[in-house]
C-alpha cells in the first residue's frame, strides 16, 4: 500500500469507466460461473454469450472499438450461433454423466484451478503496473485506421496466412461432416414390401390430436374407450416426456354425459359399452407393433 | 481506478475456463470453456495495448479471434462426426481410436 502511494498512477480510468468496469466484471464472472455450473449445454451457451457481450463493452471502454464490434459480430454472432446449432444437432438431452471416470478428479481439478488462479493473480499483483500510456496517441487518426495501417504493413504476412487458415478450416469442416452413402437408398416400393414382410404395422400410424378440442402433435389421439394411443405421438416427444395427456379430462366429460343421458332417459345404470372390451383386446398388438417399429 | 483491474478480470475468467475444461465432460461445454479462456487472454492483450500505448496488442487479439473461429469450426465438425459414430457427446466415452 505504501509503494502504491509513493508512485503516482498515470493513465487511470475515469470514474465512469470504473463504475462500468465493476458492473461488467460482475456480469462477466457470473456468466462464466453459470457456464461452468449449468447442467444443460444450451444454458451454458447462453451464459457464455452474456460474458462475451460484457467483454465486448470492456474492449470498447479500453479504446479498442474495432475489436469490440468484431467481438460482437464474430463471437456472439457467428461462433455462439454455431455452438447452438451443434447443441441442436447433437441433442439437448446430452447432459454430463454424474459418474466420474477418475475418482476424485473433480475435486482435484477445482483445487488445482484455485491454486492456479491464486498464483496468476498474485503474480499480477506483484508487478508494478502504475504507468498506463493510454491509446490517445495511437488512436489519434482513428482506431480502425491505426489497426489497418499495422495489419497491411507490419503484419501483412500473418494476415495472408490467416486467410489460408480460414480456407483450410472451412474445407476441413466440410470433409469431416461429409458422409458417403455406402448403400443405395431404399425406394418406396421396397419399403412397402419390407413392411408387408415384417407384418407389424401395415396401415399408417394413427394421427395425433383430439380434433375439435385440441389439435397439436404433442396430444395423443384417443382410443374408443378414452385411453391414449401411444403410437399417435412422435417417439422423440414420447422419449422426452413432452406428451400432453387429455384422456383423464375426456373420460370425466364422457362419464358426465352418460350419467346425464341415463337420467334423461330415466334409466338407473347405463348399458356397458362394447368398445371397451374390443380395445382392451386390441391393446397388446399395439404395444408389440411399437416395439417392432423401434 | 487502475486499469490493471482488467488484467485481474482476465485472470479470473481464464481460471474459471480452465477449471471448466477439467470439470465438465460434455465436449460442447468443453469447447465453450476453451473459448472463454481465449476471450480472457484477448482482454489481457487489449489491456496491455493500453498499457504500452500502441496497437500491436489489439492486432494479436484480432488474430486470436480469427484462429478461434477456425478452431471452433473444425472442433465442432469433429464433435458432430464423433457423435454420429458413438451417439454420445461425452469425452469419457471416446476411449477408442476407431469404432
Amino acid at each position: 500500500m505504501m509503494t502504491e502511494l509513493a508512485t503516482p498512477l498515470t493513465g487511470a480510468a475515469s470514474t465512469g469507466e470504473a463504475v462500468q468496469f465493476w458492473v461488467l466484471a460482475v456480469v462477466a464472472v457470473s456468466g462464466a460461473l453459470g457456464m461452468v455450473l449449468c447442467r444443460k449445454a444450451v444454458h451454458s451457451a447462453l451464459c457464455l454469450a452474456g460474458t462475451m457481450l460484457a467483454l465486448a463493452v470492456c474492449y470498447m471502454a479500453e479504446g479498442a472499438v474495432f475489436l469490440g464490434v468484431v467481438q460482437i459480430i464474430v463471437y456472439t454472432g457467428a461462433i455462439m450461433m454455431l455452438f447452438l446449432f451443434v447443441v441442436m444437432l447433437v441433442g439437448v438431452t446430452a447432459e454430463d454423466a454424474a459418474k466420474e471416470a477418475l475418482k476424485g478428479q473433480r475435486w482435484a481439478a477445482v483445487i488445482g484451478g484455485l491454486g492456479f488462479g491464486v498464483l496468476l493473480i498474485a503474480g499480477i499483483a506483484n508487478a508494478k503496473l502504475r504507468t498506463f500510456t493510454g491509446l490517445q496517441q495511437a488512436n489519434a487518426a482513428g482506431n480502425v485506421q491505426g489497426l489497418a495501417k499495422l495489419i497491411f504493413t507490419q503484419y501483412v504476412w500473418a494476415f495472408e496466412i490467416t486467410g489460408a487458415l480460414l480456407i483450410t478450416a472451412a474445407i476441413g469442416a466440410m470433409v469431416l461432416t461429409h458422409r458417403e452413402l455406402t448403400e443405395t437408398r431404399q425406394s418406396q416400393r421396397e419399403l412397402a414390401l419390407q413392411r408387408v414382410r415384417l407384418g407389424t404395422q401395415l396401415t399408417p400410424l394413427p394421427a395425433p390430436g383430439v380434433y375439435a378440442r385440441h389439435n397439436a402433435v404433442d396430444i395423443p389421439g384417443l382410443l374408443p374407450d378414452g385411453r391414449i394411443s401411444e403410437l399417435s405421438v412422435n417417439p422423440t416427444l414420447r422419449a422426452r416426456g413432452q406428451m400432453r395427456d387429455v384422456s383423464g379430462d375426456m373420460l370425466q366429460r364422457m362419464g358426465e354425459l352418460e350419467v346425464g343421458t341415463a337420467v334423461w332417459l330415466d334409466r338407473r345404470t347405463p348399458a356397458p359399452r362394447r368398445s371397451v372390451e374390443l380395445t382392451k383386446a386390441a391393446s397388446p398388438t399395439e404395444a408389440e407393433a411399437e416395439e417392432a417399429s423401434e | 481506478m487502475n486499469p490493471v483491474n482488467y488484467v485481474y478480470l482476465a485472470a479470473l475468467l481464464f481460471t474459471i475456463g480452465a477449471v471448466g475444461v477439467l470439470v465438465r465432460r460434455n465436449a460442447i461445454v468443453l469447447f465453450m470453456c476453451v473459448e472463454l479462456m481465449l476471450n480472457a487472454s484477448n482482454l489481457a492483450l487489449v489491456t496491455f495495448s493500453r498499457l504500452h500505448g500502441n496497437l500491436d496488442g489489439q492486432i494479436i487479439a484480432f488474430f486470436t479471434m480469427v484462429v478461434a473461429a477456425a478452431e471452433v469450426v473444425v472442433g465442432l465438425a469433429i464433435i458432430v462426426s464423433v457423435f454420429r459414430t458413438r451417439h454420445s457427446a461425452s469425452v469419457d466415452d471416446s476411449n477408442l481410436m476407431k469404432l
